[in-house]
């Protein structure tokens, strides 16, 4: 039988980890759960995170946002600071999974499953997150791009929890954009996506743009050229043409069974092109839409 | 181990393994087959249950989790005076094909309707975009929903 403990606070949790160091840690489940049911994994036992309320909440601390680890999808959604300081992250957080995903799921989940298809990762790179991990005895800080190691691989080392992520406040950016696409739009795993933050001048002026792509790669893909090739351009058909083009090279996406390489790199550069619409304000519409009320 | 929950309004106490999945618990320990499972790996709400009156997935959840808990299957929800005005609603529309779906997309409405009363159409198409239905059902049911949201007096006993 595979022992189950409910950790309530973190004395509870070291000492079940001291106990069981063995044990998988987890909070919503929703995708260990899964890596158990199909056979990939077999934990002798497990300790869940979902009633540390320590763990849970966004709270400001002087420049910088805390998101702790063990905040839902759905409580950040509707979470004043999250909507207001970091929209991009909140749309990405609306794309992931389904309702139901979003009740169970957290935010440190995604991150320490550190899947290539992540939704939340892409928008966390751009926001210049860093991940803030504890222990017993110590607590330590990284960059996102640092504790991604690989597919599903983190910096997490034995008796190490992801407490959470801080985020600057203000970020110097007026424009984002998030596109995922997948085969429907809920419960679809990303095929591609990209997530965007640009800061556009008065004269139309592209200053400043940063870019992650999620799903076409083996973490997520940045592209320091991309966007130092926007910077000071309008974002028009034939510079973003050009950015999409070193998009296309940056990045290196995988055949799998959702969808083969070359499609991936196609639209991972013709995500690219959409960032004009997002300036003008008319983000693409999906074309069908529900009868109004 | 014994796990102590609320389950339809009445406090149970039960012995089971920790690591029982909540759908197997409610089926096969406790009889309450109109929890379905269908993928058994989040993806299609077949097994929705309500938490503390918030949808969740029962596939996905593990029996210790339960501990405390006030959980809603869709045996719940129905009285001895019938069933739920909302489930009088999705017969009305025509919003039951198969019926695989169906306590999925009972519940998550529920959900949904607690939080907010006269959701719009929108609204109801996003709450269930977690519950697959096969028979392609989903107009009559978004019908449903919204029409008890909005006649619910013509529905309430």
């Amino acid at each position: 039988m595979r022992r189950v403990f409910l950790a309530n606070n973190t004395n509870e949790l070291w000492d079940m980890l001291r106990q069981y160091p063995e044990a998988a840690i987890y909070a919503g489940g929703t995708d260990l759960l899964v890596r158990m049911r199909k056979g990939i994994c077999d934990p002798s036992a497990l300790i869940c995170l979902e009633r540390m309320d320590c763990l849970k909440g966004v709270r400001e601390e002087g420049d910088q946002i805390f998101i702790g680890a063990c905040t839902s999808h759905t409580a950040l959604l509707a979470d004043p600071i999250v909507q207001r300081s970091f929209p991009v992250l909140a749309a990405a957080i609306s794309r992931l999974g389904s309702p139901h995903i979003r009740n169970m799921g957290t935010i440190g989940g995604n991150i320490v499953t550190a899947s290539p298809a992540g939704d939340t990762l892409p928008p966390l790179y751009i926001l210049g997150a860093a991940v803030e991990i504890m222990s017993m005895d110590k607590t330590r800080r990284l960059s996102l791009a640092d504790f991604i190691r690989g597919p599903g691989h983190t910096d997490l080392k034995p008796g190490e929890i992801l407490a959470g992520v801080w985020i600057k406040k203000d970020q110097p950016y007026n424009i984002f954009s998030l596109e995922k696409v997948g085969q429907r739009k809920a419960l679809a795993i990303s095929i591609a996506s990209l997530a965007a933050l640009l800061r556009v001048s008065g004269e139309g002026i592209i200053e400043e743009a940063r870019l992650a792509w999620g799903s076409v790669g083996p973490t997520v893909t940045v592209s320091k050229e991309a966007e130092s090739f926007l910077a000071g351009k309008r974002p028009e058909p034939g510079a973003l043409g050009e950015a999409a083009r070193i998009a296309m090279d940056a990045v290196s996406p995988i055949d799998d069974v959702r969808a083969s390489k070359s499609y991936r790199r196609l639209v991972s550069g013709n995500l690219v092109l959409r960032l004009g619409a997002s300036v003008d304000g008319n983000s693409p519409q999906p074309a069908w839409l529900p009868p109004a009320d | 181990m014994k796990i102590r929950f609320c389950l339809n309004g009445k406090n149970l106490e039960i012995e089971t393994r920790p690591d029982r999945r909540v759908v197997d618990l409610m089926r096969e320990d406790l009889g309450l087959t109109g929890t379905k499972e269908s993928c058994g790996s989040g993806e299609c709400g077949s097994c929705t249950i309500l938490v503390d009156g918030q949808a969740r997935l029962s596939c996905i959840m593990l029996a210790a989790q339960l501990e405390g808990r006030s959980v809603t299957t869709i045996e719940g929800i129905s009285g001895e005076e019938g069933l739920h005005p909302l489930q009088e609603a999705f017969i009305a529309h025509g919003a039951v094909q198969c019926g695989y779906c169906t306590p999925g997309m009972v519940l998550t409405s529920l959900a949904l309707l607690g939080r907010k009363p006269c959701p719009t159409r929108k609204e109801i198409r996003e709450a269930i975009s977690g519950n697959l239905c096969r028979c392609t059902g989903y107009q009559k049911i978004v019908d449903a929903v919204k029409t008890f949201a909005s006649e619910r007096k013509v529905y309430q006993r």
